[in-house]
C-alpha cells in the first residue's frame, strides 16, 4: 500500500478536475463524487499506516519517487514522496477529519447553488495538502504549499459576491505571499549550500554546516511558517479568513492548512538542531502569539473569529513546543493532533450554531441554546474541555507536556517561555468558557424571528466523531508515550530533562489557572446577564477587538511607506531613467532636423557636391600616391 | 601624337561636360553634359587600353555604352515626364527635396 500512496494525492485531485469539468449534470450527485474521493484518500492513508505499523522503528520512512522532476546535471530534482511515521500522521489526520467535514459539507452546503463548484475546492486543498506532507524535497512542498494557498483563497472567497470576502480572500493570499518569500529564500539557501532540495541529503549534510548558515535557514523558514500558520507577525489574515464558509474554517484554517508552518518547522528539525538562536525566535513567535491570540479570543463577540483567534494561539503553542527542540517537537506534533480534531469539531459546532440561527455569528444573540441542540452542545462541551486542558480529555496531555517542556532550560528562557505558555492556558480557559457560555448557557438572547433546532444527522455525525477523538485521542495515544515513540524516528530521541520547576507544580498550577479562567467566565458570562450590545469597553477590550491593530499597524508601517517608495520609484523612473532616454532621443531628433537644411533640392548643387567628392577623392589617391 | 593626348583630350572633355551639367538650367543640354562625360570616360579607357596594350579598358568601355544607352532611356523619360507635370524642363524648378 505504501507505494501506492501517490493515489491519494491523486484521487482527490482528478476528482477535483472532474468536478469543475463536470457542469451542471453532476450538480445533483458531485458532492458524494468529493466525499467518496476524500475517503478513497484515507483508506490508501490507513493502508499506508498499517504496513508501516508492521515495519520495524528504525525502517519506517519509505520514499516513493515518481518520477525525475527536473532532470540536470547541477541541478537535479526527482519528485518523491516521503513515507515516515510524521508525515502518515499528517495524512491521517488530513484524510480522515477532511473526510468528516465533507460529508458535513454535504448538509451545510446544501442549499448553496455552487455546491459542486465547493466540492472541487476541498478536494483540490485535500490533495494539494496530501502533497505538502509527502513531499520528500523542498522543492516538491512547495507545490503543496502553494497548492493549499491557492485553495485557501478560493474558499475564504468562496462567497466572493460579498465585496469584504473578496476583499478577505485577497488578504489571506497576500500575506501569505509574504511567507512564501521566505520559502523561497529558504531554498536558495539550501540549495546554496548542500546543492540539493531533498529532504534526506539535506538533512545528512546539516550537522556539518555551519551555525550561521543553518541559522540564517531557519530565520527564512520561520517566516514561511509565520505566514501559513499565522504567527506574529504575519497573523492579521486568519480573522478575516472566517469570510469562508464554515467547513472551510474547521478544515483548513484550523485543522490542518494553518499547521503546515509547524509541520514545516518540525520537518527541518535536522536545521533548527545546529541553529540554536533560530530555535529561540521560533520559540518567542510561538510565545508571543499564544499570548496575542489569546487576548484577541477573549474580547470577539464575533463565534468564528472567537475560535480564530483561538487557532492562533493553540499554533503558538505548537511553535513554542516545536521551537524548543527535540523535547518539543514530538508534542508540537501531538497537540496539532488532538488540536485538530477538538478544533474542527467546535467550528462544526459553531457552524451548527449557525445554521439554527440563520447564520447569526454575534454571540451577543445567543445564549440558552444547550436545551434546543443538545448534540452540539454535547459535541462542543467534549471539545471545549478538551482545549482547556481538563484531564483526561484530549488537550490535557498535549499541552500540558508543551508547558512542562517549555520550563526546560537555563537562564530566563525557561521563566519567560513556561510562564507564557501556563499564562495561556489560564487565558484559554477564559476565553473559550466565555464563548461557550454565552452560546449554550444564560438567557436566550436571540433576535424575533429565531427558531433553533438541531441539525440534521449528517452534520451531527460528524461532530459527535470529532468529539469522540477530542475526549479520548489524547488518553489512547499518550499511554505508554505511544506517539512519542512513534515519531521518535523523524524526531529525534530527547533525553529527559528536569523543568525548573517539578512537575506537579506546574500542572497543579496550570489547573488552578484554568479553573481561575473558567469560574471568571462563569461568573461574567453564564451566571450574569450578557448585554446584547457590546459595551463600550476598556482600552484592552477595545484593542483586542481591533485584533491589537494590526490592520491599522500594517498600513502605516507597511502599506503607506510601500506606497510612497513605489510612487517615488515611478517618479524616478519617468525622470531619470526615461528622461536619459528621452533627452537622447530629442538630441537625435535636433540633429537630424540640423541636417535637414543641408538638402537644397537643387539637382544641379547635389551634382556638384558629387563632382566636388569625387574630385577630392581623386586628389588623395593621386597626391596622396595610394 | 602620343597615347598622353588622347587622356589629355578626354580630360578636357569631360571638364567641358561637367561645366554643362553645372552651368546650365536647361535639363536637355545638362544631358548632353553628363553624355559628354560618359563619352570623355570612355575615350581615356580605350586609351588607357591602348598605352597598356591590354584588353581590359576597352571591355569596359563597352560595358559604359550599354549603360549609357539604358541612360538615355530613363533620364529622357524623367525630362519628358518633368515637362508634362510642369511644362518646363528648367532644372532649377523642382525643389520639392529641399529640407
Amino acid at each position: 500500500m505504501q507505494s501506492l500512496i501517490w493515489l491519494a494525492i491523486a484521487i482527490p485531485l482528478a476528482s477535483a478536475a472532474f468536478l469543475l469539468l463536470a457542469g451542471k449534470r453532476a450538480d445533483a450527485w458531485g458532492h458524494w463524487v468529493g466525499v467518496v474521493a476524500s475517503s478513497a484518500a484515507f483508506l490508501v492513508g490507513a493502508g499506508a499506516l498499517l504496513e508501516m505499523l508492521g515495519q520495524d522503528a528504525a525502517n519506517r520512512a519509505t520514499t516513493v519517487t515518481l518520477w525525475e522532476f527536473i532532470p540536470g546535471s547541477d541541478l537535479s530534482v526527482s519528485a518523491g514522496l516521503l513515507l515516515d511515521p510524521l508525515s502518515i500522521t499528517f495524512v491521517m489526520l488530513i484524510t480522515f477529519v477532511g473526510t468528516l467535514i465533507h460529508l458535513y459539507s454535504v448538509a451545510y452546503m446544501e442549499h448553496d447553488v455552487a455546491r459542486r463548484r465547493f466540492f472541487a475546492y476541498l478536494n483540490l486543498f485535500i490533495a494539494a495538502m496530501l502533497l505538502l506532507v509527502l513531499a520528500d524535497s523542498y522543492l516538491l512542498l512547495f507545490f503543496g504549499w502553494e497548492g493549499v494557498g491557492l485553495a485557501s483563497y478560493l474558499l475564504i472567497g468562496f462567497w466572493n459576491f460579498k465585496d469584504e470576502y473578496a476583499t478577505a480572500a485577497n488578504k489571506a493570499f497576500v500575506v501569505n505571499r509574504i511567507g512564501d518569500i521566505g520559502l523561497i529564500i529558504a531554498m536558495g539557501m539550501i540549495f546554496a549550500a548542500f546543492g540539493s532540495l531533498d529532504f534526506a541529503t539535506v538533512f545528512a549534510q546539516a550537522p556539518e554546516a555551519s551555525t550561521a548558515t543553518l541559522t540564517g535557514i531557519g530565520l527564512a523558514l520561520l517566516l514561511a511558517a509565520c505566514g501559513k500558520s499565522a504567527q506574529f507577525p504575519l497573523q492579521s489574515w486568519l480573522g478575516d479568513a472566517m469570510a469562508g464558509p464554515t467547513p472551510v474554517s474547521a478544515l483548513i484554517h484550523a485543522a490542518t492548512m494553518v499547521t503546515a508552518g509547524v509541520y514545516l518547522i518540525v520537518r527541518s528539525a535536522p536545521i533548527y538542531n545546529g541553529a540554536p538562536d533560530a530555535q529561540l525566535v521560533v520559540a518567542v513567535v510561538g510565545a508571543i502569539t499564544l499570548l496575542l491570540g489569546a487576548f484577541i479570543g477573549m474580547a470577539k463577540d464575533d463565534i468564528k473569529k472567537a475560535l480564530a483567534a483561538s487557532t492562533m494561539s493553540q499554533i503558538g503553542y505548537m511553535m513554542l513546543a516545536a521551537g524548543l527542540g527535540p523535547i518539543g517537537y514530538a508534542f508540537a506534533i501531538f497537540h496539532l493532533v488532538t488540536h485538530g480534531f477538538f478544533k474542527a469539531g467546535m467550528f462544526l459546532g459553531a457552524g451548527s450554531v449557525m445554521h439554527a440561527m440563520n447564520d447569526t455569528v454575534n454571540m451577543r444573540r445567543f445564549g440558552a441554546l444547550r436545551g434546543v441542540m443538545v448534540i452540539t452542545w454535547v459535541t462542543f462541551g467534549l471539545g471545549w474541555l478538551a482545549i482547556l486542558g481538563v484531564p483526561p480529555f484530549s488537550g490535557y496531555w498535549s499541552k500540558d507536556k508543551i508547558i512542562e517542556a517549555a520550563f526546560v532550560g537555563e537562564g530566563w528562557q525557561p521563566w519567560v517561555l513556561g510562564g507564557a505558555a501556563l499564562v495561556g492556558a489560564g487565558m484559554t480557559a477564559f476565553y473559550m468558557s466565555r464563548l461557550f457560555f454565552m452560546t449554550f448557557h444564560g438567557k436566550a438572547r436571540w433576535e424575533d424571528d429565531m427558531h433553533p433546532h438541531e441539525s440534521s444527522a449528517l452534520m451531527t455525525v460528524p461532530m459527535m466523531i470529532l468529539a469522540v477523538g477530542s475526549a479520548f485521542l489524547g488518553l489512547f495515544l499518550a499511554t505508554g508515550d505511544k506517539f512519542t515513540h512513534f515519531l521518535e524516528p523523524v524526531t529525534g530521541h530527547a533525553e529527559h530533562h528536569d523543568p525548573v520547576i517539578s512537575i506537579p507544580v506546574i500542572i497543579g498550577l496550570t489547573l488552578a489557572l484554568v479553573a481561575v479562567g473558567t469560574v471568571l467566565a462563569w461568573m461574567r458570562y453564564g451566571r450574569a446577564d450578557v448585554p446584547v450590545e457590546a459595551p463600550a469597553g476598556s482600552l484592552g477590550t477595545i484593542t483586542a477587538r481591533n485584533d491589537f491593530f494590526q490592520d491599522s499597524v500594517n498600513r502605516a508601517v507597511f502599506q503607506r511607506p510601500g506606497q510612497h517608495l513605489t510612487r517615488t520609484l515611478v517618479y524616478a523612473d519617468a525622470t531619470i531613467v526615461d528622461g536619459a532616454v528621452n533627452k537622447q532621443a530629442r538630441g537625435w531628433a535636433r540633429l537630424g532636423e540640423a541636417s535637414r537644411k543641408l538638402q537644397t533640392g537643387q539637382a544641379r548643387s547635389y551634382a556638384a557636391t558629387m563632382l566636388v567628392g569625387v574630385i577630392v577623392i581623386a586628389l588623395i589617391i593621386v597626391v596622396g600616391g595610394l | 601624337m602620343t597615347a598622353m593626348s588622347f587622356v589629355y583630350l578626354a580630360a578636357i572633355l569631360f571638364a567641358i561636360g561637367a561645366a554643362a551639367v553645372l552651368l546650365r538650367r536647361n535639363a536637355i543640354v545638362a544631358f548632353m553634359g553628363v553624355e559628354l562625360m560618359l563619352n570623355a570616360a570612355n575615350l581615356a579607357l580605350v586609351a588607357f587600353a591602348h598605352m597598356y596594350a591590354e584588353l581590359d579598358g576597352q571591355i569596359m568601355a563597352f560595358f559604359v555604352l550599354v549603360v549609357a544607352a539604358a541612360e538615355v532611356v530613363v533620364g529622357l523619360a524623367i525630362i519628358i515626364a518633368l515637362f508634362r507635370a510642369r511644362q518646363t524642363i528648367s532644372l532649377d524648378e523642382p525643389a520639392e527635396l529641399k529640407g
